[in-house]
């Protein structure tokens, strides 16, 4: 059974946009798969679709076995506890240190003090920034705070991954940093993730695969893929 | 174990969010705090007028007038019959001699005239109370019809205008308090509002990670409890002391003692708890109304 089913799924915003028409898509256990497409071409509702913060207007988006589609609003905090959700603008709270932020994750949803430590600890490795646990937000660079944003997704070892955009607002080479982190964390711990990005480079050097959506149309689908948003829009 | 933690965690949050929002805070608990002392206002005057018109209403009384002639067993039929009424609460029967008795005591003028008179010319007599003022008339219209009754008069005309007016009163004063409770209810809603507006990214961070509504609803609903709870202390005190330092002064009652008000205890207590109970309950439902709308539920 696919880890992720999208099938026959349609999105029509209630001001009449269609996002998403049509779209069938499976996603196996460990993958790593890149969402491309240009401005308005439905990466971002397919995303938000992924951690059910819009819902399809008809079809079938199942993650692991649950169809998300028809998950209640107040049952989606429990599809939520088994994602990791990375933004482009990191949405870490200023007023807590590193660890706090990592930490708050696990704090919302009641895990103990004492479990609660060597988790964060080791999600905090993971991503090389152990030795700042007690620095602020505002006291790190753009992508020291993505690390912690990535940190703070997996450290309640989240079987998907999900990133909108996550360079979007790094240069060149802390880009190059966080998908280093990134390749390593799907690898090592097998985290199926899915990325949408608009990064040409990235998309081209990492060769995985990439799903390119046009008008909110599923235009190509290539394995070991690269961008080829140009040619098809 | 786990709901007790997030209780908890609900609590230090919430103690955490009003220090850290102190202005916002204050600016909810004096807002509660004014309208308390309104709503105390109204419930002190809604509960003395209620005590006053309760007072007045049962001073008034049904005095029925047996005929003339009217023999002892029709006096007995009458008394019985009067009995039978369902809203009646008491009868009270003062024959001829005894009013004769009572108004001879009464002046000299009297004494005099009435002992020169050689029947007594006054009439038997009952004395009816209802249970409800609204009673007053059906229950006369009803004795009327007994065949040895003269008459049975309750005051027609004016009662009739007392009663409306006393309900006008009773109506405007439980409007007044429903529609404080209400404004206090939109005070600190609209305040807590402002606190979870600085706080939505917060809320959003929770949300995503996988905080149940619940949880993320707990330490504001707290908040709003807690910020009631504080803005109902000044009201309680003025209430007490001013209540009773007011039925001191006034000797317990208005109007050189026609209208007596309610005794302060336990009176001050029943309100004070009545306005704890009020801030707290609406300190809570208002900011969980508040933090709905950044949460999809």
């Amino acid at each position: 059974m696919k880890f992720i089913r999208i099938k026959n799924c349609y999105k029509v915003y209630k001001n009449g946009v269609a996002a998403i028409a049509d779209l069938t898509l499976d996603i196996d256990k460990g993958e790593f798969v890149f969402v491309i497409g240009a401005s308005g071409s439905g990466k971002s509702t397919l995303i938000k679709m992924l951690y059910r913060e819009e819902k399809p207007t008809k079809g079938i988006v199942e993650i692991g076995g649950i169809n998300v589609s028809k998950l209640r609003n107040r049952t989606v905090y429990k599809l939520r506890r088994k994602l990791g959700i990375v933004f482009q603008d990191f949405k870490l709270l200023p007023k807590l240190t590193v660890y706090e932020n990592v930490a708050f994750a696990l704090e919302c949803i009641g895990m103990k003090g004492s479990e609660i430590r060597p988790k964060v600890l080791k999600a905090l490795e993971h991503v090389g920034l152990k030795d700042k646990t007690r620095s602020f937000p505002n006291e790190l660079s753009g992508g020291e705070q993505q690390r912690v944003c990535i940190a703070r997704a997996i450290v309640n070892d989240p079987k998907l991954l999900i990133c909108d955009e996550p360079t979007g607002n790094l240069d060149p080479n802390t880009s190059k940093e966080i998908m280093t982190v990134l390749d390593t964390i799907n690898k090592d711990l097998g985290t199926t993730i899915i990325m949408a990005t608009h990064d040409k480079d990235i998309v081209n050097r990492m060769k995985k695969r990439v799903i390119v959506l046009d008008n909110g149309v599923l235009a190509q689908d290539h394995m070991k893929g690269s961008f080829k948003i140009s040619e098809t829009v | 174990m786990k709901p007790f933690r997030i209780i908890c965690r609900s609590f230090r949050d919430s103690f955490k969010s009003i220090l850290r929002n102190l202005s916002l805070s204050m600016a909810s608990i004096i807002c509660t705090t004014i309208t308390l002392i309104l709503v105390a206002l109204a419930i002190i005057v809604t509960v003395n007028v209620n005590h006053v018109t309760k007072s007045m209403e049962e001073e008034l009384t049904i005095v029925v007038y047996a005929k003339k002639d009217a023999t002892e067993e029709e006096i007995e039929e009458i008394k019985s019959r009067i009995d039978r009424i369902p809203e009646k609460k008491e009868v009270v029967y003062k024959s001829k001699d005894e009013w004769r008795l009572e108004m001879m005591n009464y002046s000299e003028t009297l004494e005099v005239t009435l002992n020169y008179l050689e029947n007594n010319p006054l009439l038997d007599s009952f004395i009816v109370t209802v249970n409800d003022v609204e009673d007053l008339a059906p229950v006369a219209r009803e004795i009327r019809g007994i065949d040895a009754v003269e008459s049975a008069n309750y005051g027609e005309g004016m009662v009739e205008e007392i009663i409306s007016v006393f309900n006008v009163i009773k109506t405007a004063t439980i409007i007044i308090v429903i529609a404080l409770i209400v404004v206090t209810a939109f005070l600190i809603s609209n305040t807590i509002k402002l606190t979870i507006f600085s706080r939505r990214s917060e809320i959003e961070i929770m949300r995503l990670v996988g905080s149940s509504n619940t949880s993320i609803k707990l330490p504001f609903v707290i908040e709003g409890f807690l910020l009631g709870l504080v803005g109902a202390l000044v009201p309680i005190i003025l209430t007490i002391y001013g209540y009773i330092f007011a039925y001191e002064k006034l000797g317990g009652s208005l109007s050189f003692g026609v209208l007596e008000l309610v005794k302060p205890m336990p009176f001050v207590l029943i309100t004070s708890l009545l306005l704890v109970i009020i801030g707290s309950v609406v300190g809570m439902f208002g900011s969980a109304r508040a933090v709905r709308k950044y949460l999809k539920i």
